[in-house]
């Protein structure tokens, strides 16, 4: 029977490989007999010689991993439009690999029976599938996309499985920007500096003949040997080194060695005298091997599609795990991550500013609050954010509250895209209590500090680990300034504060074991966020409050900041600036472990050096505990 | 024996045997339970007064729509109310196959059968059909009814900053899961969007503590 959802069904799948290659009535034929399966993250689909489905399956929504689950390796990596689990079944055997959801996702499942003889029928599917058997990729064109190399502007090829670099094939940029060889050394320059690229490729008659690099002009130009309005000519470095595509990133890494140089371009038959596909960049190499932060930041800042950078910060989690892995301090794991996130973050809020009517009417502060403010935040987790503009007179203030939360929805909207759920409370930045001028959070402020009631106490711990993600610093600090008067006027707050700090569920029991949950999905598990993490972050954000000292909102660097100003503390804060480093980086590992935030752990799991490990923190949370028990003396209104 | 309801004589053989349905304890394990995910379109918003124009829904069994088991049927109109077409562009005796009204609902009956039935604010498909229904001589629906725009409201954390609406539309709740609203405003694609809701706010909610049947009728 045809209806609304097989004719939805049948509009997706059309697109990709094999039924690309089938006429409307077969794709009919399958779309009306599909299931719509869900799949929460982590979920899995097959394991390991689980014997066959009626159904292989394409993703609609979301990503799926396939896992040699002996040794937990990511395999293949299927996204939208891609089909998995199809092989088994031709090959009528159990399934070899596990297929385990990456994110939440929704899969079709095509019956077999019914999409077998359409496959025989069709001699191209047939094909298809040998060849995606033989090869085993899940789509051989991938390889060899004829035809669409310079239409198709937004993607270098992406190899995602991680192989090794000499089996890997390095990809290129298609993007192809060329000049011809009569262009001006000046109009090249603009083309460059529009592009934000560092080569420009020289043509004569469709056939490369030469590359103009950065290095080029500041040898050949700003030396003063050639004049801006000579020709390209003059200046480009010839003949090309070509090669054919395909090259792996070994070869290309000799390659350039080899002559010295570090460009390569890509053509059609591997010599000069057919056309160029692409230029194969020192760059390109770089992000192929994914270990360089600064190549990263730059492929950001190049981006103008936020589905782009989702891409980018997968590779992001495959440096943190290698970062983990060679044991580097966390203290400076942390730093590179979270410069690595901040420069998503705004890059985002600048792509959502190209996509607004008119230019911010005043000034703003996109702000990180929560771990994000810390820079502790280094697995994906929800959003929090709010947004500060510039006081405007009265009767300007609606339209431009309107003009902010239009832009933070973009912002928030893209932020979600690119793997930050929204925040559950809706503390975002798109919520209209969360996008305010100046003056307005000034009084919110006050009033939370005024008022310290349960939930403003909540408010303004969350609220307090700010930091400036994008925009105006100068508002930031006059925020700061604010809260460090009105806190002086109020001393109250602090011991309220403090008292909030202190509610934070113990980790240890009478006996000193583990207190673990009792019940829910999480039952005899340990809660390292509330239980250890949070205890830590609390008494730090007082104490450093009640030093009046402000843009430092790292933990950790809280901690050492105390150090340097209470010399008789010292060893404490010292102890709890360590304890927080070892318990961040045990929820982070846990958490790429498993997949997950990382927030509970399971005991079984841990080596007696790791729980040993784990308790020795628990004697600074303790003590931290007692100094701020003692100093704001929280007894009292406990009474 | 005043304290029971006296039921209709005469009902007809398709109720009894959807009633009888009901006779049977029903599974526990949340895992195993069938859900119908329903939507109608309808002339107005006057239980009494508008008619069911058309009924969609979608079957889920763990987790899984088959696109073969879904529910899509047009009712032939006596009464029409020109102001809503707009909306949903049913004609009346348009383009497509319509039924009469008894046949709507025996056809619907057998589709739901004990499934626990799943409409994004559930009360007003509820009252349309059950008007219907009692049009028709027939007693009310027995099905547990489940409301995604009651159950989205607890997958959110309550503060004092943000009182959670009183009311969340369908098109607000395909936004925050990003959901294509393609086919909106046809009973078939309204009830598959609240289907796919449905299960994104199913898997959000299995965290908590004590999530159980009960727990989403609470």
């Amino acid at each position: 029977m045809k209806n609304l959802i097989s004719e939805r069904v049948a509009d997706f799948i059309k697109n990709y490989p094999p039924f690309n290659l089938l006429d409307s009535t077969s794709i009919f034929q399958l779309a009306e007999q599909v299931l719509i399966v869900y799949k929460e993250k982590n979920s899995i689909i097959f394991t390991v010689d689980e014997p066959q489905h009626a159904h292989f399956y394409l993703v609609h929504k979301g990503a799926v991993t396939l896992n040699n689950a002996a040794s937990s390796n990511v395999l293949d990596y299927c996204d939208e439009g891609d089909i998995f689990g199809l092989r088994p079944l031709f090959a009528n055997e159990n399934y070899k690999l596990e297929a385990r959801a990456h994110e939440e996702s929704i899969l079709y499942g095509i019956p077999i029976d019914i999409f077998k003889p359409i496959a025989k029928k069709n001699e191209q599917v047939s094909i298809f599938l040998m060849e995606s058997f033989a090869s085993n990729t899940r789509n051989p064109y991938a390889k060899d996309q004829k035809g669409q190399l310079f239409e198709n502007e937004d993607e270098e090829e992406v190899t995602k499985e991680v192989v090794l670099p000499d089996l890997q094939l390095a990809s290129y940029s298609k993007k192809l920007v060329t000049c011809s060889t009569r262009t001006t050394i000046k109009k090249a320059a603009d083309i460059m500096s529009k592009k934000k690229i560092g080569s420009i490729l020289v043509t004569s008659n469709d056939l490369p003949v030469g590359i103009i690099t950065d290095k080029d002009f500041r040898n050949k130009v700003i030396s003063g040997e050639q004049p801006i309005t000579a020709s390209v000519k003059t200046i480009m470095t010839a003949p090309v080194i070509t090669y054919q595509k395909n090259l792996t990133i070994t070869q290309a890494q000799m390659a350039m060695m080899k002559s010295n140089i570090s460009h390569l371009v890509i053509t059609q038959d591997g010599t000069p005298n057919s056309t160029a596909l692409g230029i194969l960049s020192k760059h390109d190499v770089m992000v192929s091997l994914g270990d360089n932060p600064a190549v990263l930041v730059k492929a950001i800042k190049r981006t103008s599609k936020i589905k782009k950078i989702k891409q980018i910060r997968k590779s992001v989690m495959v440096l943190l795990s290698g970062y983990l892995e060679q044991n580097i301090p966390l203290g400076l794991i942390a730093k590179i991550i979270s410069e690595l996130n901040d420069t998503c973050i705004k890059q985002v809020v600048e792509i959502s500013l190209a996509r607004m009517d008119a230019p911010p009417p005043v000034k703003f502060a996109w702000l990180a609050l929560g771990s994000q403010g810390r820079s502790e935040q280094l697995l994906h987790t929800d959003q929090d954010n709010a947004l500060v503009f510039e006081d405007v007179p009265e009767e300007d203030l609606p339209k431009t509250t309107t003009y902010f939360l239009e832009l933070s929805k973009h912002v928030t909207k893209g932020l979600n895209t690119i793997g930050y759920e929204y925040c559950p409370a809706d503390m975002m930045a798109s919520n209209p209590k969360w996008c305010l001028s100046l003056q307005e959070w000034k009084n919110k402020l006050s009033y939370w500090i005024g008022n310290p009631g349960p939930n403003e106490v909540l408010m303004s711990s969350i609220f307090f680990d700010y930091s400036l993600a994008y925009g105006e610093r100068s508002l930031l600090d006059n925020m700061s300034e604010h809260i460090f008067r009105t806190v002086g006027n109020y001393p109250i707050f602090l011991v309220h504060l403090a008292n909030g700090a202190l509610q934070s569920p113990s980790p240890t029991g009478f006996f000193r074991q583990f207190v673990v949950e009792q019940d829910g999905q999480h039952k005899d598990s340990f809660d390292l966020k509330s239980r250890a993490l949070r205890p830590l972050i609390d008494a730090a954000r007082v104490l450093i409050l009640s030093h009046s000292v402000k843009a430092i909102s790292n933990t950790w660097e809280r901690y050492e900041k105390l150090a340097e100003l209470e010399p008789n503390n010292q060893e404490l804060y010292m102890a709890c600036s360590y304890a927080t480093k070892a318990l961040l980086k045990f929820r982070t590992r846990q958490g790429l472990a498993n997949h997950d935030s990382g927030r509970f752990i399971q005991l079984g799991q841990l080596s007696k050096q790791e729980k040993m490990k784990l308790k020795r923190t628990f004697k600074a949370i303790k003590e931290i505990q007692e100094l701020i028990t003692l100093r704001f003396k929280v007894t009292n209104i406990l009474g | 024996m005043g304290l029971f309801r006296k039921t209709p004589k005469n009902l007809p053989e398709f109720w009894i045997n959807y009633a009888n349905l009901f006779k049977e304890t029903q599974n526990k394990n949340f895992e195993d339970l069938v859900f119908v995910v329903l939507d109608t379109e309808t002339t107005g918003f006057s239980f009494e007064e508008d008619r069911i124009l058309s009924i969609g829904a979608v079957k889920i069994k763990k987790e899984t729509i088959s696109v073969q088991e879904v529910f899509d049927i047009y009712l032939e109109q006596e009464k029409f109310n020109k102001d809503t077409v707009h909306v949903h562009g049913l004609l009346k005796n348009g383009q497509r196959d319509c039924i009469s009204e008894t046949l709507a609902l025996e056809k619907f009956l057998d589709y739901v059968g004990n499934a626990i039935i799943i409409a994004h604010h559930a009360g007003f498909d509820m009252g349309m059909l059950n008007t219907a229904l009692e049009r028709n001589g027939l007693p009310k629906l027995k099905n547990t009814v489940l409301d995604t725009g009651v159950i989205y409201k607890k997958t959110l954390i309550k503060s004092y900053l943000v009182q959670p609406k009183t009311n969340y539309t369908l098109d607000e709740l395909a936004d925050k899961f990003s959901i294509s609203k393609k086919d909106r405003h046809t009973a078939l694609g309204d009830a598959y969007i609240t289907a796919v809701a449905f299960l994104k706010i199913i898997s959000r909610l299995k965290e908590k503590k004590n999530f159980s049947l009960k727990y989403l009728l609470r």
